[in-house]
């Protein structure tokens, strides 16, 4: 490598910082969706390199499903406090009294209540006319055609018909009152890079990641971590150890674990490497329609 | 695993987040085999990259199971379901590395339907693959996308002469290939162009060398895409720095974020601060992982500098010895990328690093076909239209041509209602200002000739979100009409409404300042007011006047002087002994004399007989929400 030539992870990390003080410097008010994920680690420290010496001009939110591990919880917490985030946590207060959850009432209602409805009450709580989110264009058919500057309506919602033609590195911005947009900076990382990235830059995540033996169950098909005394007894029951690490975070009963031996972020990044299927499928909602992610998007979903 | 082999595939792992990236296009619509091009690239790499880990490892592991049965229809269905479902075809991205680089495919559909797709995402690009297939040869779209790749500043260009398996791998087709297109590519400007025969569907030069094609020597596919030079295009010797962001977290520190746009920038180096043309030294530039002594393309930095100067976002610093163009004047390739065709009379925001101002386009050179690359005289563009074209904008931009500084020579123009991005722009070496064309066009000088503005009603309507109309809020000294009208204009304010405000106190003090509150000055006092007030509706302004305007008459002069239908009188209906109470003092000058023609004592207040609205002042915590209720209802604000 010349001394004028930047390694893919730098030209990447380059273009998101980019990305982020574009939005800083364009919209009023804007936030950044943090998942607790490992995306979000990094997206998170992105930001943190973007505005160094200074603070990040924007907040932390988290919508809280209230379903998360509670090992997320935990990490959230002491990493907003560790870097001094101002950090939002909002969730759907009348689906949480309702007692709206997954194991009653299924996932597709679960999501849509405790995920997609909390996520627009957040974003209109607070008015934020620009929302960062983590995702990546490889993760899904739907998200390879997205923008980074991914336009909503006043209503939260995308339609993929009609997105702004993005070229170069200009973004427009331009938008009207109520109407936002989402934010996407790590568009062009793939699974691999966002963990070659952990490792070079030592980024703190979730131990859920690594391979632990860990009490789960079958449930639908995927095997889900028993996290808390919510779990059905009977499914709860079924418990067995095994060496379980996951790929993605999400609610735990909607999030299955894949049997693993990997338990440093080298052995995960080779896991990587020699993995064929992608990283969703171990997420249980996409499975309850076909196109299931468009849709959710179109309805305001992240 | 023993430490040995830890340490094996650490080594590795280290070597691999060193490789570089690459970004290339992909042209050429499906019939060409492009999707079944990509998915060998994405699959077989995968298997590469598998084998490649597994020889590090001494147990032997699950080998190639991405084996023989590629299923690549995926890729095709996943088009196919897009065309079905309707949904524009749009470019998408897609992802490949190998243990050498990372690539990022941006995958555009070839009809000329798709124009503005392949402009999108060839922007980014510094590599385009265009695929012909062996059995057309050299065909219209081939051209096209030569055209648009090389108009794009694409400096490496990979012709994939696909399906050579049903041309029996003939040389002699191959051939003519080469020359036919190396003939039609002669005047444009393509420093690197490639030929490589190949079969996707066959897997014959794509990942593994062909066995079919003993005559070509060269590199397949994906060992071409590893290995071809691109760092040397970008641009090291124009330093330009867009200023993105200034970040100010603390007293004493005072930093200019942004991306590298072309250029070396070096601690210690003296620069220019545009459009300042203020100088100062470098003193620190801080990068991603501490400070460090230079920053290039495309790294994205802090800098600081030595002297307080004033530098704000969209400003830029330059070297003082080499400078961009400042001028409001420019010529550009324009690409149209709205379903809206070009209006004339647009003012467009025009993006251009990170300034935005607003633009015009005052002339159109030439339009051109894609196809034949004929230039037609034209007013308009419509979608996937492409032409020259010159432009002013409102402030000064600085820039280059697009040709020696990409980012500095490309811009965005986005719709001032819509807020889409209409067209994009790369612009071309700037004519003497003589042989621009003036500013103003023909018929807009036919137009101020008529005295008529140009823009019109409509246009301001729909910049404002509003129609310009007038809420005239009479009453009694002391009735609560300026709480009324302070606290409305606030309201309509936060929502977004463009509104001015005039009362009897700030019209007084100066408009009508050698005016007396007898009745004929008041008439003249409130028939300026009435002038001012039409002048801003006719700009699509909402004005709000608070004003006592105690006689019917004057009232009725006032609405034909704003427009019948443009006038809303709301009354404030407030009880004298409220006023008395609210403004003591006034009332009792009034009554001992010392102050004359007050209304309520010494003059009559006739009460509107048509007033649209009244109110009570004991209401004033709702009134405002009323008449925001009523302004919708209307259609007034928001304008429907």
């Amino acid at each position: 490598m010349d001394k004028y030539t930047l390694t893919h992870l730098r030209q990447l990390e380059a273009e998101s910082i980019h990305i982020m003080r574009e939005v800083a410097a364009e919209f009023e008010n804007p936030v950044m969706l943090y998942s607790i994920g490992k995306d979000s680690s990094v997206m998170a420290r992105l930001a943190e390199k973007a505005f160094k010496p200074g603070k990040v001009p924007f907040p932390l939110m988290h919508i809280d499903s209230t379903w998360k591990f509670s090992e997320m919880i935990k990490f959230r917490d002491s990493y907003a406090k560790k870097m001094g985030w101002d950090l939002i946590v909002h969730y759907n207060k009348e689906g949480y009294e309702k007692g709206v959850g997954p194991f009653t009432h299924g996932s597709k209602v679960h999501t849509d209540i405790m995920k997609t409805q909390a996520l627009l009450q957040g974003l209109t709580k607070y008015g934020f006319d620009a929302a960062f989110g983590g995702a990546r264009r490889d993760e899904e058919k739907s998200r390879a055609k997205e923008r980074i500057f991914s336009f909503r309506d006043s209503f939260h919602q995308w339609d993929p018909k009609n997105q702004r033609p993005e070229l170069w590195n200009i973004y427009n911005a331009k938008v009207h009152k109520g109407e936002s947009i989402r934010v996407f900076p790590l568009s062009n990382w793939t699974e691999l890079d966002i963990w070659q990235y952990i490792r070079l830059e030592d980024i703190p995540i979730v131990p859920l990641y690594f391979a632990k033996e860990r009490p789960v169950v079958e449930y639908s098909g995927a095997l889900i971590l028993v996290d808390d005394d919510r779990m059905p007894k009977e499914l709860a029951d079924k418990a067995k150890m095994k060496k379980v690490r996951f790929r993605t975070l999400g609610c735990y009963p909607l999030t299955g674990a894949v049997e693993s031996d990997a338990d440093t972020v080298e052995k995960i990044v080779e896991e990587m490497m020699t993995v064929t299927q992608s990283e969703r499928t171990t997420r249980v909602i996409d499975f309850d329609q076909d196109a299931s992610m468009e849709q959710k998007k179109r309805e305001g979903y992240f | 695993m023993d430490t040995n082999e830890t340490l094996d595939i650490k080594t590795f792992l280290d070597q691999d987040e060193k490789k570089d990236l690459l970004r290339l296009l992909t042209a050429g619509s499906v019939d060409d085999g492009k999707s079944t091009l990509i998915g060998r690239l994405l699959f077989d790499s995968k298997r590469i990259y598998e084998d490649q880990l597994s020889a590090l490892e001494r147990d032997s592991k699950r080998v190639g199971h991405a084996g023989d049965d590629i299923d690549y229809a995926l890729l095709l269905d996943g088009l196919k379901a897009e065309r079905e479902q309707g949904i524009t075809i749009d470019v998408a991205y897609r992802y490949f590395s190998t243990n050498k680089r990372k690539f990022i495919i941006a995958d555009t559909p070839g009809h000329e339907q798709y124009t503005r797709n392949m402009i999108t995402g060839g922007s980014t690009a510094n590599l385009a693959i265009l695929l012909v297939d062996a059995q057309n040869g050299v065909i219209t779209q081939t051209k096209r996308h030569t055209f648009l790749v090389n108009l794009l500043g694409i400096q490496h260009v990979v012709v994939a002469i696909n399906k050579m398996d049903l041309v029996n791998y003939s040389k002699e087709v191959y051939d003519k290939i080469v020359t036919d297109y190396k003939e039609f590519i002669t005047g444009l400007d393509i420093p690197d162009v490639n030929f490589i025969p190949m079969s996707a569907l066959k897997g014959d030069n794509v990942v593994d060398t062909s066995k079919n094609m003993d005559w070509y020597h060269g590199e397949c596919m994906l060992e071409f895409l590893e290995n071809v030079h691109v760092s040397s295009d970008r641009n090291f010797d124009d330093m330009r720095y867009p200023v993105q962001f200034v970040n100010r977290p603390f007293e004493g520190f005072r930093g200019f974020a942004s991306t590298v746009a072309s250029g070396v920038i070096r601690q210690g180096d003296e620069v220019l601060a545009l459009p300042s043309r203020n100088k100062s030294k470098v003193e620190r530039i801080i990068g991603t992982h501490g400070d460090q002594e230079y920053a290039f393309p495309p790294q994205a930095i802090t800098v600081t500098l030595e002297d307080e100067i004033d530098v704000s976002r969209g400003d830029m610093l330059v070297h003082p010895d080499n400078t961009p163009r400042a001028d409001r004047h420019f010529e550009a390739i324009l690409v149209w990328m709205d379903e809206e065709p070009m209006d004339p009379e647009t003012q467009f925001y025009i993006k251009h690093t990170t300034n935005t101002t607003k633009a015009r386009i005052d002339d159109i050179r030439y339009r051109i076909d894609v196809n034949t690359l004929e230039k037609t005289k034209v007013e308009s563009f419509g979608l996937n239209e492409i032409g020259r074209a010159v432009i002013t904008t409102m402030k000064p931009i600085f820039f280059d041509p697009y040709e020696k500084v990409a980012t500095t020579g490309s811009f965005i123009l986005i719709d001032p209602v819509t807020h889409n991005t209409s067209a994009v722009g790369m612009i071309i070496d700037k004519l003497s200002d003589s042989e621009l064309p003036t500013r103003i066009t023909d018929m807009d000088r036919e137009k101020i000739k008529r005295g008529e503005a140009l823009v019109s009603e409509q246009e301001r309507q729909k910049r404002y979100n509003q129609k310009g109309h007038t809420l005239w809020i009479t009453g009694l000294h002391g009735s609560g009409k300026n709480e009324l009208a302070y606290t409305l204009e606030k309201q309509l304010f936060d929502l977004g409404a463009t509104v001015v405000l005039m009362d009897g106190s700030t019209v007084r003090s100066g408009l009508s300042r050698e005016l007396d509150h007898s009745p004929s000055d008041r008439a003249e006092h409130l028939r300026r007011v009435a002038h001012v007030a039409r002048l801003l509706n006719d700009q699509g302004i909402i004005t709000i006047c608070s004003f006592i305007s105690p006689d019917e008459d004057i009232r009725r002069q006032v609405k034909e002087i704003i427009g019948q239908d443009r006038m809303h009188t709301i009354y404030m209906n407030a009880d004298i002994d409220f006023c008395r109470k609210n403004k003591p003092d006034l009332f009792e000058k009034a009554d001992k004399g010392e102050l004359k023609y007050m209304p309520g004592v010494d003059e009559e207040f006739q009460e509107p007989k048509q007033a649209e609205i009244t109110m009570r002042p004991e209401e004033n915590g709702k009134n405002p929400e009323k008449i925001i209720d009523y302004l919708n209802r209307q259609g007034i604000f928001p304008a429907e």
